[in-house]
Protein backbone atom coordinates (compact mmCIF):
# COMPACT_ATOMS: atom_id res chain seq x y z
CA UNK A 1 0.00 0.00 0.00
CA UNK A 2 1.47 3.21 -0.99
CA UNK A 3 1.12 5.49 2.39
CA UNK A 4 2.47 2.59 4.30
CA UNK A 5 5.66 2.99 1.53
CA UNK A 6 5.51 6.82 2.21
CA UNK A 7 5.47 6.05 6.26
CA UNK A 8 8.52 4.02 6.13
CA UNK A 9 10.52 6.26 3.76
CA UNK A 10 9.53 9.44 5.97
CA UNK A 11 10.87 7.37 9.17
CA UNK A 12 13.96 6.99 7.12
CA UNK A 13 14.83 10.07 6.21
CA UNK A 14 13.82 11.31 9.81
CA UNK A 15 16.31 8.71 10.86
CA UNK A 16 19.37 9.52 8.83
CA UNK A 17 19.60 13.18 9.88
CA UNK A 18 21.41 14.47 12.83
CA UNK A 19 19.17 17.21 13.70
CA UNK A 20 16.49 14.96 15.03
CA UNK A 21 18.37 12.90 17.60
CA UNK A 22 19.72 16.10 18.50
CA UNK A 23 16.96 18.19 18.79
CA UNK A 24 14.45 16.04 20.72
CA UNK A 25 17.74 14.97 22.87
CA UNK A 26 18.18 18.65 23.48
CA UNK A 27 14.51 19.05 24.68
CA UNK A 28 14.72 15.92 26.67
CA UNK A 29 17.85 16.92 28.91
CA UNK A 30 16.97 20.71 29.46
CA UNK A 31 13.52 19.63 30.27
CA UNK A 32 14.96 17.15 33.04
CA UNK A 33 17.66 19.02 34.13
CA UNK A 34 16.04 23.05 34.37
CA UNK A 35 12.98 21.05 36.06
CA UNK A 36 15.52 19.37 38.93
CA UNK A 37 17.24 22.72 39.36
CA UNK A 38 14.47 24.54 40.00
CA UNK A 39 12.71 21.81 41.96
CA UNK A 40 15.60 21.66 44.36
CA UNK A 41 15.82 25.58 44.67
CA UNK A 42 11.82 25.86 45.34
CA UNK A 43 11.87 23.08 48.06
CA UNK A 44 14.94 25.11 49.53
CA UNK A 45 12.83 28.71 49.30
CA UNK A 46 9.85 26.46 50.66
CA UNK A 47 10.00 28.23 53.99
CA UNK A 48 9.73 31.44 52.71
CA UNK A 49 7.61 31.76 50.32
CA UNK A 50 3.69 33.77 51.52
CA UNK A 51 1.34 31.46 52.83
CA UNK A 52 -1.32 32.23 49.63
CA UNK A 53 2.05 30.58 47.39
CA UNK A 54 2.04 27.77 49.85
CA UNK A 55 -1.86 26.83 49.66
CA UNK A 56 -1.66 26.99 45.60
CA UNK A 57 2.10 25.15 45.78
CA UNK A 58 1.82 22.28 42.55
CA UNK A 59 4.71 19.96 43.18
CA UNK A 60 3.61 18.32 39.34
CA UNK A 61 3.62 21.98 37.75
CA UNK A 62 6.86 22.99 39.59
CA UNK A 63 8.46 19.66 37.87
CA UNK A 64 7.99 21.10 34.81
CA UNK A 65 9.42 24.11 35.24
CA UNK A 66 12.12 22.98 32.67
CA UNK A 67 9.42 22.62 29.74
CA UNK A 68 9.43 26.32 29.14
CA UNK A 69 13.17 26.07 27.98
CA UNK A 70 13.07 22.35 26.29
CA UNK A 71 9.53 22.87 24.87
CA UNK A 72 11.51 25.57 22.15
CA UNK A 73 14.05 22.06 21.23
CA UNK A 74 10.58 20.60 19.94
CA UNK A 75 9.82 23.53 18.32
CA UNK A 76 12.90 23.57 16.45
CA UNK A 77 12.53 19.72 15.59
CA UNK A 78 8.98 20.32 14.60
CA UNK A 79 10.50 23.49 12.20
CA UNK A 80 13.48 21.19 11.13
CA UNK A 81 11.52 18.06 9.95
CA UNK A 82 9.11 20.31 7.33
CA UNK A 83 11.48 22.99 6.42
CA UNK A 84 14.72 21.50 5.88
CA UNK A 85 12.95 19.65 2.98
CA UNK A 86 12.95 23.05 1.59
CA UNK A 87 15.88 25.03 2.92
CA UNK A 88 17.62 22.05 1.25
CA UNK A 89 16.34 21.13 -2.36
CA UNK A 90 14.91 17.66 -1.05
CA UNK A 91 11.34 18.82 -1.61
CA UNK A 92 11.46 19.08 -5.53
CA UNK A 93 13.42 14.96 -5.24
CA UNK A 94 10.35 13.90 -2.54
CA UNK A 95 7.39 15.68 -4.44
CA UNK A 96 8.79 13.74 -7.41
CA UNK A 97 9.18 10.74 -5.65
CA UNK A 98 5.46 10.87 -4.24
CA UNK A 99 3.43 13.39 -6.09
CA UNK A 100 0.32 12.81 -3.79
CA UNK A 101 1.15 16.41 -1.90
CA UNK A 102 -1.26 15.11 1.70
CA UNK A 103 0.51 11.92 1.16
CA UNK A 104 3.99 13.26 1.80
CA UNK A 105 2.88 15.93 3.87
CA UNK A 106 0.73 14.40 6.33
CA UNK A 107 3.26 10.48 6.34
CA UNK A 108 5.93 13.32 7.36
CA UNK A 109 3.73 14.66 10.19
CA UNK A 110 2.39 11.27 11.18
CA UNK A 111 6.55 9.93 11.90
CA UNK A 112 7.35 12.99 13.48
CA UNK A 113 4.40 13.33 15.75
CA UNK A 114 4.98 9.54 17.34
CA UNK A 115 8.73 10.29 17.56
CA UNK A 116 8.02 13.28 19.39
CA UNK A 117 5.10 12.08 21.53
CA UNK A 118 7.98 8.95 22.38
CA UNK A 119 10.51 11.55 23.09
CA UNK A 120 7.49 13.59 25.36
CA UNK A 121 6.76 10.59 27.13
CA UNK A 122 9.82 10.05 28.12
CA UNK A 123 10.30 13.73 29.31
CA UNK A 124 7.41 14.25 31.27
CA UNK A 125 8.09 11.11 33.25
CA UNK A 126 11.64 11.65 34.02
CA UNK A 127 11.03 15.50 34.93
CA UNK A 128 8.44 14.37 36.67
CA UNK A 129 10.27 11.66 39.12
CA UNK A 130 13.36 13.35 39.34
CA UNK A 131 11.72 16.78 40.46
CA UNK A 132 9.97 15.02 43.19
CA UNK A 133 13.15 13.82 44.34
CA UNK A 134 14.57 17.54 44.33
CA UNK A 135 11.36 18.76 45.81
CA UNK A 136 11.90 15.94 49.14
CA UNK A 137 8.93 16.56 51.49
CA UNK A 138 7.11 18.82 49.30
CA UNK A 139 6.61 16.29 46.71
CA UNK A 140 3.53 14.45 45.63
CA UNK A 141 3.11 10.68 43.87
CA UNK A 142 1.95 9.54 40.23
CA UNK A 143 -1.24 8.25 42.02
CA UNK A 144 -1.90 11.50 44.03
CA UNK A 145 -5.53 12.90 42.40
CA UNK A 146 -5.37 14.73 38.80
CA UNK A 147 -1.30 14.08 38.51
CA UNK A 148 -1.15 10.97 36.42
CA UNK A 149 -3.56 13.63 33.88
CA UNK A 150 -0.77 16.27 34.06
CA UNK A 151 2.33 14.02 33.51
CA UNK A 152 0.54 13.05 30.34
CA UNK A 153 -0.60 16.25 29.39
CA UNK A 154 3.01 17.26 29.52
CA UNK A 155 3.89 14.60 27.09
CA UNK A 156 0.79 15.50 25.15
CA UNK A 157 1.36 19.06 24.91
CA UNK A 158 4.88 19.34 24.37
CA UNK A 159 3.75 16.87 21.42
CA UNK A 160 1.48 19.15 19.90
CA UNK A 161 3.66 22.09 20.26
CA UNK A 162 6.08 20.32 17.69
CA UNK A 163 3.13 19.21 15.56
CA UNK A 164 1.78 23.19 15.39
CA UNK A 165 5.68 24.17 14.18
CA UNK A 166 5.26 21.61 11.54
CA UNK A 167 2.38 23.34 10.02
CA UNK A 168 3.59 26.32 10.64
CA UNK A 169 6.70 25.15 8.67
CA UNK A 170 4.43 23.99 6.10
CA UNK A 171 3.35 27.60 5.69
CA UNK A 172 6.26 29.30 5.85
CA UNK A 173 8.85 27.14 4.09
CA UNK A 174 11.84 28.62 5.51
CA UNK A 175 13.23 27.46 8.35
CA UNK A 176 14.66 30.79 9.42
CA UNK A 177 11.67 32.62 8.83
CA UNK A 178 9.72 29.76 11.01
CA UNK A 179 12.21 29.89 13.98
CA UNK A 180 12.33 33.30 14.06
CA UNK A 181 8.55 34.04 14.19
CA UNK A 182 8.22 30.70 16.43
CA UNK A 183 11.00 31.26 19.06
CA UNK A 184 10.66 34.79 20.03
CA UNK A 185 6.82 34.13 20.49
CA UNK A 186 7.07 31.40 22.98
CA UNK A 187 10.00 32.47 24.69
CA UNK A 188 9.28 35.96 24.55
CA UNK A 189 5.83 37.71 23.36
CA UNK A 190 3.46 34.93 25.21
CA UNK A 191 5.16 34.87 28.76
CA UNK A 192 5.36 38.75 28.65
CA UNK A 193 1.74 39.23 27.45
CA UNK A 194 0.52 36.25 29.83
CA UNK A 195 1.64 38.01 32.45
CA UNK A 196 0.75 41.98 31.91
CA UNK A 197 -2.88 41.71 33.30
CA UNK A 198 -4.40 44.41 30.20
CA UNK A 199 -3.24 41.24 28.18
CA UNK A 200 -3.91 38.20 29.62
CA UNK A 201 -7.01 37.86 28.77
CA UNK A 202 -6.12 37.51 24.98
CA UNK A 203 -3.18 35.43 25.71
CA UNK A 204 -4.96 32.70 27.62
CA UNK A 205 -5.94 31.56 24.41
CA UNK A 206 -2.29 31.68 22.47
CA UNK A 207 -1.51 28.12 21.71
CA UNK A 208 1.37 27.38 24.58
CA UNK A 209 -0.52 29.22 27.53
CA UNK A 210 -3.78 27.10 26.78
CA UNK A 211 -1.91 24.02 26.48
CA UNK A 212 -0.08 24.27 29.55
CA UNK A 213 -3.45 24.27 31.47
CA UNK A 214 -3.11 20.37 30.69
CA UNK A 215 -0.10 20.07 32.91
CA UNK A 216 -1.23 21.75 36.00
CA UNK A 217 -3.08 20.18 39.03
CA UNK A 218 -3.44 22.89 41.45
CA UNK A 219 -5.10 26.36 39.52
CA UNK A 220 -2.63 29.31 40.16
CA UNK A 221 -4.68 32.18 42.25
CA UNK A 222 -4.12 34.68 39.46
CA UNK A 223 -5.20 32.91 36.76
CA UNK A 224 -7.77 34.52 34.55
CA UNK A 225 -8.22 31.14 32.07
CA UNK A 226 -12.23 30.39 31.63
CA UNK A 227 -11.40 26.80 30.95
CA UNK A 228 -9.76 23.51 32.60
CA UNK A 229 -7.33 21.23 31.29
CA UNK A 230 -9.23 19.43 28.67
CA UNK A 231 -10.68 22.87 27.53
CA UNK A 232 -6.59 23.77 27.08
CA UNK A 233 -5.92 20.38 24.91
CA UNK A 234 -9.29 21.29 22.83
CA UNK A 235 -7.86 25.27 22.14
CA UNK A 236 -4.56 23.78 21.46
CA UNK A 237 -5.72 21.38 19.33
CA UNK A 238 -7.73 23.87 17.47
CA UNK A 239 -3.79 26.08 16.90
CA UNK A 240 -2.82 22.68 15.68
CA UNK A 241 -5.18 21.99 13.22
CA UNK A 242 -5.55 25.22 11.81
CA UNK A 243 -1.77 25.58 11.25
CA UNK A 244 -2.31 21.31 9.37
CA UNK A 245 -5.04 22.60 7.33
CA UNK A 246 -3.47 26.00 6.04
CA UNK A 247 -0.41 24.17 5.39
CA UNK A 248 -1.30 21.65 3.31
CA UNK A 249 -3.71 24.10 1.77
CA UNK A 250 -0.94 26.06 0.31
CA UNK A 251 1.76 22.86 0.17
CA UNK A 252 -1.41 21.38 -2.49
CA UNK A 253 -1.56 24.23 -4.93
CA UNK A 254 1.87 26.09 -4.50
CA UNK A 255 4.33 25.69 -6.86
CA UNK A 256 6.88 23.40 -4.93
CA UNK B 1 6.47 8.73 -24.05
CA UNK B 2 6.09 12.17 -22.91
CA UNK B 3 3.42 14.14 -24.59
CA UNK B 4 2.34 17.86 -24.18
CA UNK B 5 -0.21 19.42 -25.46
CA UNK B 6 -0.35 23.39 -25.18
CA UNK B 7 1.52 23.45 -22.44
CA UNK B 8 1.99 27.28 -21.02
CA UNK B 9 3.26 28.60 -17.40
CA UNK B 10 2.63 32.27 -16.23
CA UNK B 11 4.01 33.75 -13.18
CA UNK B 12 2.32 36.63 -13.13
CA UNK B 13 2.61 38.98 -16.20
CA UNK B 14 5.50 37.08 -17.38
CA UNK B 15 5.18 34.21 -19.52
CA UNK B 16 7.63 31.38 -19.00
CA UNK B 17 6.32 28.68 -21.48
CA UNK B 18 3.65 29.52 -23.82
CA UNK B 19 1.65 26.79 -25.50
CA UNK B 20 4.48 24.24 -26.00
CA UNK B 21 2.85 20.89 -27.97
CA UNK B 22 5.39 18.34 -28.79
CA UNK B 23 6.41 14.44 -27.60
CA UNK B 24 9.11 13.15 -26.71
CA UNK B 25 9.42 9.68 -28.50
CA UNK B 26 10.41 6.52 -26.70
CA UNK B 27 13.49 4.66 -27.62
CA UNK B 28 15.34 7.81 -28.54
CA UNK B 29 17.58 11.18 -27.09
CA UNK B 30 15.56 13.94 -27.51
CA UNK B 31 17.48 17.16 -26.83
CA UNK B 32 15.55 19.85 -25.54
CA UNK B 33 17.50 23.15 -26.50
CA UNK B 34 17.07 27.25 -26.11
CA UNK B 35 19.27 29.95 -24.76
CA UNK B 36 19.41 30.59 -20.85
CA UNK B 37 15.60 31.27 -19.42
CA UNK B 38 13.59 29.67 -22.93
CA UNK B 39 11.75 27.69 -20.14
CA UNK B 40 13.51 24.24 -20.06
CA UNK B 41 13.46 23.93 -16.51
CA UNK B 42 9.84 25.22 -16.49
CA UNK B 43 8.75 22.69 -18.51
CA UNK B 44 10.65 20.21 -17.17
CA UNK B 45 9.06 20.84 -13.38
CA UNK B 46 5.73 20.56 -15.12
CA UNK B 47 6.44 17.10 -16.23
CA UNK B 48 6.73 16.00 -12.79
CA UNK B 49 4.05 17.98 -11.49
CA UNK B 50 6.21 20.05 -9.46
CA UNK B 51 4.79 22.84 -11.22
CA UNK B 52 1.14 23.66 -12.03
CA UNK B 53 0.44 24.78 -15.85
CA UNK B 54 -1.37 27.30 -16.16
CA UNK B 55 -3.07 25.83 -19.10
CA UNK B 56 -2.57 22.54 -21.17
CA UNK B 57 -1.64 19.20 -20.34
CA UNK B 58 1.48 16.88 -19.92
CA UNK B 59 1.13 13.63 -19.96
CA UNK B 60 3.18 10.20 -19.00
CA UNK B 61 2.41 6.97 -21.04
CA UNK B 62 -1.11 8.49 -21.12
CA UNK B 63 -1.41 9.70 -17.20
CA UNK B 64 -0.57 12.84 -15.53
CA UNK B 65 2.09 12.53 -13.63
CA UNK B 66 0.11 12.07 -10.12
CA UNK B 67 -1.89 9.59 -11.43
CA UNK B 68 1.14 7.51 -12.06
CA UNK B 69 1.61 4.74 -9.11
CA UNK B 70 5.19 4.50 -7.99
CA UNK B 71 6.39 7.07 -10.75
CA UNK B 72 9.86 6.67 -9.80
CA UNK B 73 9.45 3.56 -12.00
CA UNK B 74 7.86 5.28 -14.90
CA UNK B 75 10.31 8.48 -15.17
CA UNK B 76 13.23 9.30 -13.38
CA UNK B 77 14.73 12.82 -13.46
CA UNK B 78 18.01 14.75 -12.55
CA UNK B 79 16.55 18.59 -12.26
CA UNK B 80 19.52 19.86 -10.04
CA UNK B 81 22.59 18.31 -8.61
CA UNK B 82 21.43 19.77 -4.65
CA UNK B 83 18.29 18.91 -4.59
CA UNK B 84 18.74 16.65 -1.55
CA UNK B 85 19.23 16.84 2.28
CA UNK B 86 23.01 17.64 3.07
CA UNK B 87 23.03 15.65 5.87
CA UNK B 88 21.78 13.19 4.57
CA UNK B 89 24.13 9.66 3.41
CA UNK B 90 23.98 8.80 -0.36
CA UNK B 91 22.72 5.09 0.59
CA UNK B 92 19.90 7.25 3.01
CA UNK B 93 18.98 9.40 0.60
CA UNK B 94 18.69 6.67 -2.01
CA UNK B 95 16.60 4.53 0.51
CA UNK B 96 14.42 7.05 1.83
CA UNK B 97 13.41 7.64 -2.38
CA UNK B 98 13.25 3.54 -3.08
CA UNK B 99 11.15 2.92 0.23
CA UNK B 100 8.59 5.52 -0.90
CA UNK B 101 8.33 3.91 -4.86
CA UNK B 102 8.60 0.55 -3.04
CA UNK B 103 11.61 -0.39 -4.72
CA UNK B 104 13.62 -3.21 -3.23
CA UNK B 105 16.91 -2.38 -0.82
CA UNK B 106 19.21 -3.88 -2.89
CA UNK B 107 18.32 -1.99 -6.28
CA UNK B 108 20.32 1.04 -3.68
CA UNK B 109 22.90 -0.58 -4.11
CA UNK B 110 23.30 -1.40 -7.64
CA UNK B 111 22.60 2.24 -8.75
CA UNK B 112 25.63 3.47 -6.21
CA UNK B 113 27.41 1.20 -7.95
CA UNK B 114 26.38 2.12 -11.49
CA UNK B 115 27.54 5.81 -10.64
CA UNK B 116 30.44 4.95 -9.16
CA UNK B 117 29.65 6.29 -5.71
CA UNK B 118 29.84 3.09 -3.75
CA UNK B 119 33.05 4.11 -1.18
CA UNK B 120 31.67 7.11 -0.16
CA UNK B 121 27.66 5.61 0.30
CA UNK B 122 27.98 5.82 3.62
CA UNK B 123 29.12 9.61 3.35
CA UNK B 124 26.87 12.65 4.06
CA UNK B 125 26.20 14.59 0.79
CA UNK B 126 26.90 17.79 1.82
CA UNK B 127 30.64 16.82 1.34
CA UNK B 128 30.20 16.21 -2.10
CA UNK B 129 31.57 18.09 -5.06
CA UNK B 130 29.21 19.44 -7.85
CA UNK B 131 30.27 15.87 -9.90
CA UNK B 132 29.09 13.39 -7.22
CA UNK B 133 25.76 15.06 -6.52
CA UNK B 134 25.24 14.84 -9.80
CA UNK B 135 25.90 11.31 -10.07
CA UNK B 136 23.86 11.16 -6.71
CA UNK B 137 21.18 12.48 -8.63
CA UNK B 138 21.31 10.22 -11.56
CA UNK B 139 21.40 7.41 -9.52
CA UNK B 140 17.97 8.51 -8.40
CA UNK B 141 16.68 8.57 -11.21
CA UNK B 142 18.07 5.40 -12.34
CA UNK B 143 16.44 3.76 -9.14
CA UNK B 144 13.29 2.78 -10.13
CA UNK B 145 14.75 1.21 -13.37
CA UNK B 146 12.24 4.00 -15.46
CA UNK B 147 11.46 3.24 -18.92
CA UNK B 148 11.94 7.69 -19.40
CA UNK B 149 15.07 9.71 -17.95
CA UNK B 150 14.66 13.30 -17.86
CA UNK B 151 17.97 15.17 -17.03
CA UNK B 152 18.31 19.25 -16.67
CA UNK B 153 21.19 20.30 -17.67
CA UNK B 154 23.37 17.60 -16.71
CA UNK B 155 26.75 18.16 -17.75
CA UNK B 156 26.57 21.96 -16.38
CA UNK B 157 29.81 22.50 -14.03
CA UNK B 158 30.96 19.18 -14.74
CA UNK B 159 34.29 18.21 -15.83
CA UNK B 160 35.63 16.82 -19.06
CA UNK B 161 35.58 13.38 -17.57
CA UNK B 162 32.15 13.67 -15.87
CA UNK B 163 31.20 15.10 -19.35
CA UNK B 164 32.03 12.21 -21.01
CA UNK B 165 30.72 9.90 -18.55
CA UNK B 166 27.42 11.26 -18.37
CA UNK B 167 27.31 11.19 -22.16
CA UNK B 168 27.79 7.79 -22.45
CA UNK B 169 25.62 6.55 -19.85
CA UNK B 170 22.45 8.52 -22.12
CA UNK B 171 23.57 6.71 -25.05
CA UNK B 172 23.65 3.72 -23.41
CA UNK B 173 20.26 4.13 -21.87
CA UNK B 174 18.68 5.45 -25.24
CA UNK B 175 20.41 2.23 -26.65
CA UNK B 176 18.87 -0.23 -24.03
CA UNK B 177 15.00 1.00 -25.88
CA UNK B 178 15.22 3.94 -23.23
CA UNK B 179 13.37 7.65 -23.27
CA UNK B 180 15.81 9.61 -22.64
CA UNK B 181 14.66 13.66 -22.74
CA UNK B 182 17.51 16.03 -21.65
CA UNK B 183 17.92 19.64 -22.27
CA UNK B 184 20.68 22.12 -22.83
CA UNK B 185 21.95 25.80 -23.68
CA UNK B 186 25.14 24.07 -25.70
CA UNK B 187 24.15 23.13 -29.36
CA UNK B 188 26.89 21.26 -29.60
CA UNK B 189 26.90 19.24 -26.75
CA UNK B 190 23.41 18.17 -28.33
CA UNK B 191 24.99 17.40 -31.53
CA UNK B 192 27.03 15.23 -30.26
CA UNK B 193 24.35 13.35 -28.09
CA UNK B 194 20.79 13.79 -29.46
CA UNK B 195 19.01 12.19 -32.23
CA UNK B 196 15.49 14.92 -32.06
CA UNK B 197 15.64 18.16 -31.13
CA UNK B 198 13.43 20.42 -29.82
CA UNK B 199 14.18 23.90 -29.62
CA UNK B 200 12.47 26.87 -27.51
CA UNK B 201 13.07 29.94 -27.29
CA UNK B 202 10.55 32.48 -24.71
CA UNK B 203 8.85 29.75 -24.26
CA UNK B 204 7.42 29.17 -27.46
CA UNK B 205 8.63 25.75 -29.59
CA UNK B 206 11.01 27.10 -32.46
CA UNK B 207 11.76 23.51 -33.84
CA UNK B 208 10.94 19.65 -33.20
CA UNK B 209 13.00 17.89 -35.47
CA UNK B 210 15.47 15.59 -36.46
CA UNK B 211 18.74 16.13 -35.45
CA UNK B 212 19.81 15.00 -39.52
CA UNK B 213 17.36 17.61 -40.75
CA UNK B 214 18.54 20.11 -38.16
CA UNK B 215 22.01 19.91 -39.65
CA UNK B 216 20.84 19.78 -43.00
CA UNK B 217 18.91 22.47 -43.16
CA UNK B 218 20.60 24.87 -40.88
CA UNK B 219 24.65 24.61 -41.07
CA UNK B 220 25.33 27.14 -44.02
CA UNK B 221 28.05 27.06 -46.09
CA UNK B 222 29.47 29.20 -47.88
CA UNK B 223 32.72 30.77 -50.12
CA UNK B 224 34.84 33.33 -48.80
CA UNK B 225 37.43 35.01 -51.13
CA UNK B 226 39.81 37.00 -51.19
CA UNK B 227 41.35 39.62 -53.52
CA UNK B 228 43.64 42.57 -54.57
CA UNK B 229 41.69 43.60 -56.99
CA UNK B 230 38.47 43.13 -54.52
CA UNK B 231 36.10 46.06 -56.52
CA UNK B 232 36.64 44.28 -59.98
CA UNK B 233 35.53 40.93 -58.09
CA UNK B 234 32.62 42.67 -56.73
CA UNK B 235 31.24 43.96 -60.60
CA UNK B 236 32.32 40.56 -62.26
CA UNK B 237 30.05 38.43 -59.30
CA UNK B 238 27.32 40.98 -59.70
CA UNK B 239 27.21 40.79 -63.38
CA UNK B 240 26.94 36.73 -63.32
CA UNK B 241 24.17 37.54 -61.04
CA UNK B 242 25.67 36.36 -57.50
CA UNK B 243 25.56 37.59 -54.53
CA UNK B 244 28.39 38.46 -52.01
CA UNK B 245 28.39 39.43 -48.59
CA UNK B 246 31.20 41.59 -47.57
CA UNK B 247 32.88 41.34 -44.17
CA UNK B 248 34.63 43.55 -42.17
CA UNK B 249 38.33 42.40 -42.86
CA UNK B 250 37.40 42.32 -46.60
CA UNK B 251 37.06 39.36 -47.78
CA UNK B 252 33.68 38.28 -49.31
CA UNK B 253 31.35 35.71 -48.55
CA UNK B 254 29.19 33.76 -50.90
CA UNK B 255 26.38 31.67 -49.88
CA UNK B 256 26.15 28.37 -51.24
CA UNK B 257 28.44 28.76 -54.14
CA UNK B 258 30.99 25.87 -55.26
CA UNK B 259 35.15 27.24 -55.11
CA UNK B 260 35.41 25.57 -58.50
CA UNK B 261 33.03 27.24 -60.51
CA UNK B 262 34.10 30.92 -58.43
CA UNK B 263 37.91 30.08 -59.31
CA UNK B 264 37.29 29.28 -63.04
CA UNK B 265 34.76 32.81 -62.88
CA UNK B 266 38.03 34.43 -61.40
CA UNK B 267 40.42 33.10 -63.74
CA UNK B 268 38.66 33.83 -66.77
CA UNK B 269 38.55 37.34 -65.62
CA UNK B 270 42.11 36.97 -65.13
CA UNK B 271 41.68 38.38 -61.46
CA UNK B 272 44.17 37.09 -58.86
CA UNK B 273 42.85 35.46 -55.84
CA UNK B 274 44.67 35.15 -52.26
CA UNK B 275 41.88 33.10 -51.09
CA UNK B 276 39.29 30.90 -51.90
CA UNK B 277 38.03 28.68 -49.65
CA UNK B 278 34.89 26.66 -48.45
CA UNK B 279 33.56 27.48 -45.02
CA UNK B 280 31.04 25.42 -43.26
CA UNK B 281 28.76 27.38 -40.40
CA UNK B 282 28.76 25.56 -36.62
CA UNK B 283 25.44 24.28 -35.53
CA UNK B 284 26.06 26.93 -32.57
CA UNK B 285 25.68 29.35 -35.11
CA UNK B 286 22.39 27.80 -36.71
CA UNK B 287 20.83 27.43 -33.26
CA UNK B 288 21.62 31.26 -32.30
CA UNK B 289 20.06 32.02 -35.75
CA UNK B 290 17.11 30.09 -34.93
CA UNK B 291 17.01 31.36 -31.39
CA UNK B 292 18.46 35.22 -32.00
CA UNK B 293 14.78 36.92 -31.53
CA UNK B 294 14.03 34.96 -28.84
CA UNK B 295 16.68 35.72 -26.53
CA UNK B 296 15.84 37.56 -23.54
CA UNK B 297 19.12 38.94 -22.97
CA UNK B 298 20.99 40.78 -25.56
CA UNK B 299 24.82 41.22 -25.51
CA UNK B 300 25.04 44.22 -27.89
CA UNK B 301 25.92 43.23 -31.31
CA UNK B 302 28.16 45.35 -33.74
CA UNK B 303 25.75 47.82 -35.59
CA UNK B 304 28.72 48.76 -38.19
CA UNK B 305 27.87 46.30 -40.44
CA UNK B 306 27.92 47.03 -44.14
CA UNK B 307 25.66 44.18 -45.91
CA UNK B 308 23.57 41.87 -43.77
CA UNK B 309 23.04 38.14 -45.56
CA UNK B 310 19.47 38.54 -44.43
CA UNK B 311 19.31 41.69 -45.55
CA UNK B 312 21.06 41.16 -49.24
CA UNK B 313 18.20 38.88 -50.63
CA UNK B 314 18.32 38.44 -54.55
CA UNK B 315 16.91 36.24 -56.75
CA UNK B 316 18.72 33.22 -56.61
CA UNK B 317 19.24 33.35 -52.88
CA UNK B 318 15.58 32.91 -52.46
CA UNK B 319 15.82 29.14 -53.75
CA UNK B 320 17.73 28.46 -50.37
CA UNK B 321 14.52 28.48 -47.90
CA UNK B 322 16.75 27.97 -45.20
CA UNK B 323 18.82 30.90 -46.04
CA UNK B 324 15.27 32.92 -46.63
CA UNK B 325 14.10 31.49 -43.23
CA UNK B 326 16.92 33.53 -41.34
CA UNK B 327 15.91 36.74 -39.07
CA UNK B 328 15.88 39.64 -40.77
CA UNK B 329 17.01 41.41 -37.71
CA UNK B 330 20.69 40.88 -36.48
CA UNK B 331 21.70 37.64 -35.28
CA UNK B 332 23.22 38.03 -31.36
CA UNK B 333 26.61 37.17 -31.55
CA UNK B 334 27.16 38.28 -35.26
CA UNK B 335 30.72 39.73 -33.94
CA UNK B 336 32.17 37.17 -33.18
CA UNK B 337 30.61 35.17 -35.76
CA UNK B 338 32.53 37.60 -37.99
CA UNK B 339 35.84 37.49 -36.17
CA UNK B 340 35.70 33.40 -35.50
CA UNK B 341 35.65 33.79 -39.69
CA UNK B 342 38.26 35.93 -39.86
CA UNK B 343 40.16 33.67 -37.88
CA UNK B 344 39.30 30.64 -39.18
Amino acid sequence: MAAAQVLRSEWTKLRSVNSTALTLGLAIVVSIGLGMLISALVNNDFKKMSVADRLSFDPTFVSFSGLTLGQLAMVVFGVLVVASEYSTGMIRTSLAAVPQRGTFLFSKITVATLLALAASLVTSFAAFLLGQVMLGDHSTTLGAPNVLRAVFGAAVYMTLMAVFSMGMAAILRSPMLSLGILMPFFFLVSPILGSVSATKKVAQYFPDRAGQKMMQVVTPPNDVAHYGPWGGLGILLAWVAAALVIGYALLKNRDA
Amino acid sequence: MIELDGLTKRFGTKTAVDHLTFSVRPGIITGFLGPNGAGKTTTMRMVLGLDNPTSGSVLIDGKRYDQLKDPLTYIGALLDAKAMHGGRSAYNHLLCLAQSNGIPKARVTEVLDTVGLTAVARKKAKGFSLGMGQRLGIAGALLGDPRILMFDEPVNGLDPEGIHWIRNLMKSLAAAGRTVFVSSHLMSEMALTADHLVVIGQGRLLADTSMADFIRNNSRSYVRLRSPQRERLLDVLHEAGITVVETGSGALEVDGGSAEQLGELAASHHLTLHELSPQQASLEEAFMRLTAESVEYHAHSDPHRTLEPGQAAEPHRAAEPHQAAAPESQPWGSSWQQKNRKGA
